[in-house]
C-alpha cells in the first residue's frame, strides 16, 4: 500500500509536469496547422516531396506505448486500436515505427516488420532526440520505404480521460479550402515552393513532438489513477483482512478460556 | 490596433495589443501596422521591434521562425525569443566565442551549416543585448 501510494505522488507530480508541457506547447502546434492550412489552400501547386502521394505499398504504423506497465489499461488500449489498424492489411505491407518498451515487448514476437524502435525515452520529451525520430520517420517516407505514415498515440482529455488517436503523418494531406475560397490573397516571402521547404521540416517536428508529450501526459493520469485504485484496493483488503484476523484472535481466546474454566470445573 | 501573439513551442511568449510590429524578414526587415495584408514570411535571427499605446517600444531576440499576419491578427511562429532586457551578456558572448571556435576548428566531423545558423544566432543576441545596454546608459 506505501509502495502503491507513493507511486500515486509520483505520477501525479509528473502528470502535473507534463500537462503543463503540453498545454503550453498546443497554442504553437495549433498555430502551425493553421499557418499551413492557409498557405496550402492559398498556393495551388503542391510541389513539395512530403505532399506527394503515392500507390500506397508499404504503410508505416508508428505506435507510441509507454516504457514502464503498471498504468492500467493503457497500453491495452494502444494495443486494441492497433490490432484494430493491422487487422485490416495484410501483414507484409505494414512496417512498425515503435516508441515504447511495452508496444516493442509486445510485437517483437508478432509477424511484422519493426523498422525502427525506440525504448529509451523514458518518459522525457528532448528535443535532439524528437528531431532524431522526425528525421528518420521522414527518411523513411521519402526514400519511398513507405508511403503512408501514421501516429497511434493517445490524446490527453483530461487527467482521468485520454482518447487513443489513429492519425494520417505523412504524406500530409491537402487541407479542403474553407468557406473563404479565393479570399486569401496572401503575399508570400520567399515563394510559397520555399516557405514550404522551411515550413514542413517543423511542422512534422511540431507533430511528432506535440503527439509525444500528449501520450506521455495521458500515461501518466493513466498510472495515477490506476495507483489510486491500487491504494484503494489494499486498503480494503487491509481491512478485511485485519477484521478476520481479529475474529480468529477472539476465538482463540475464547477457546483457551472455555478450557481453563471446564479444566477448573473438572478439578473440582 | 492589432493582436500580436508571440509563441514558441514551450508557450505563449506575448500576447498584446499593439500599434506597431518590425520582424527580420528573410528579405528584410518589414514593418507592420494595422489592417496590413496578409502576409506569410519566414524569419530570419534578428530584432523584433513592438510598440504599444502603454509604453516604451519592447525589444526582443528572435531567432527564426515563421510570421503570418492575417486580419489584424499577427502570428510570429519563433523557434526562440527572449527580451532584450533578459538575455545575461556574458553568456551571449560565450556562446558566439565558441560559435566561432567550432567553425574554424578543422574537425571533420561538424555540420557547417548548423554552426553558421548557430553563430548567426549567437551574433544576433549579442548585438541586441549590447544595443539593449548602450540605450540603458545614455
Amino acid at each position: 500500500m506505501q509502495l502503491t501510494r507513493a507511486m500515486e505522488l509520483v505520477s501525479a507530480a509528473k502528470l502535473r509536469k507534463a500537462q503543463t508541457k503540453l498545454v503550453s506547447s498546443r497554442p504553437y502546434a495549433s498555430k502551425m496547422q493553421t499557418i499551413l492550412e492557409n498557405l496550402s489552400s492559398a498556393s495551388t501547386a503542391l510541389t513539395h516531396p512530403l505532399f506527394d502521394k503515392r500507390e500506397v505499398k508499404h504503410k508505416g504504423l508508428v505506435i507510441i506505448s509507454s516504457d514502464r506497465g503498471l498504468c492500467g489499461s493503457y497500453n491495452v488500449n494502444v494495443f486494441r486500436k492497433a490490432e484494430e489498424f493491422l487487422s485490416q492489411e495484410s501483414k507484409d505491407k505494414i512496417k512498425l515505427v515503435l516508441i515504447g518498451k511495452k508496444g516493442f515487448y509486445h510485437y517483437r514476437r508478432r509477424p511484422y516488420e519493426i523498422r525502427l524502435k525506440y525504448i529509451d525515452l523514458g518518459g522525457k520529451l528532448e528535443l535532439t532526440r524528437t528531431k532524431e525520430i522526425t528525421a528518420n520517420l521522414v527518411n523513411l517516407f521519402l526514400s519511398r520505404e513507405v508511403d503512408e505514415i501514421f501516429l497511434l498515440y493517445t490524446k490527453f482529455l483530461t487527467v482521468t480521460s485520454y482518447r487513443v488517436a489513429l492519425e494520417k503523418f505523412l504524406n500530409i494531406e491537402r487541407f479542403e479550402d474553407k468557406e473563404e475560397k479565393g479570399y486569401l490573397q496572401y503575399i508570400f516571402e520567399p515563394s510559397a515552393d520555399t516557405l514550404f521547404d522551411d515550413l514542413l521540416p517543423r511542422y512534422c517536428l511540431t507533430r511528432v513532438q506535440i503527439a509525444l508529450s500528449e501520450a506521455f501526459a495521458s500515461e501518466q493520469g493513466s498510472r495515477m489513477i490506476a495507483m489510486g485504485a491500487a491504494t484503494r484496493n489494499a486498503e480494503e483488503m487491509i481491512d478485511q483482512l485485519t477484521l478476520l484476523r481479529n475474529k480468529a484472535r477472539q476465538a482463540a481466546i475464547t477457546k483457551e478460556m472455555v478450557e481453563i474454566a471446564s479444566g477448573v470445573e473438572a478439578l473440582r | 490596433m492589432f493582436l500580436l501573439s508571440i509563441v514558441t513551442p514551450e508557450k505563449i511568449f506575448y500576447e498584446e495589443e499593439v500599434s506597431s510590429l518590425v520582424a527580420p524578414g528573410i528579405e528584410g526587415y518589414l514593418g507592420i501596422l494595422t489592417d496590413h495584408a496578409p502576409l506569410i514570411t519566414a524569419l530570419v535571427p534578428g530584432k523584433l521591434t513592438v510598440k504599444n499605446s502603454k509604453g516604451p517600444e519592447v525589444i526582443m531576440a528572435v531567432s527564426g521562425g515563421f510570421l503570418e499576419v492575417l486580419k489584424n491578427k499577427v502570428v510570429v511562429l519563433a523557434d526562440a525569443v527572449e527580451f532584450a532586457r533578459d538575455i545575461d551578456p556574458e553568456r551571449a558572448k560565450k556562446a558566439l566565442e565558441r560559435a566561432r571556435q567550432r567553425l574554424k576548428s578543422k574537425e571533420k566531423d561538424i555540420d557547417i551549416p548548423r554552426v553558421i545558423a548557430a553563430l548567426k544566432r549567437a551574433q544576433n543576441r549579442v548585438a541586441i543585448c549590447e544595443e539593449c545596454i548602450k540605450e540603458r546608459t545614455i
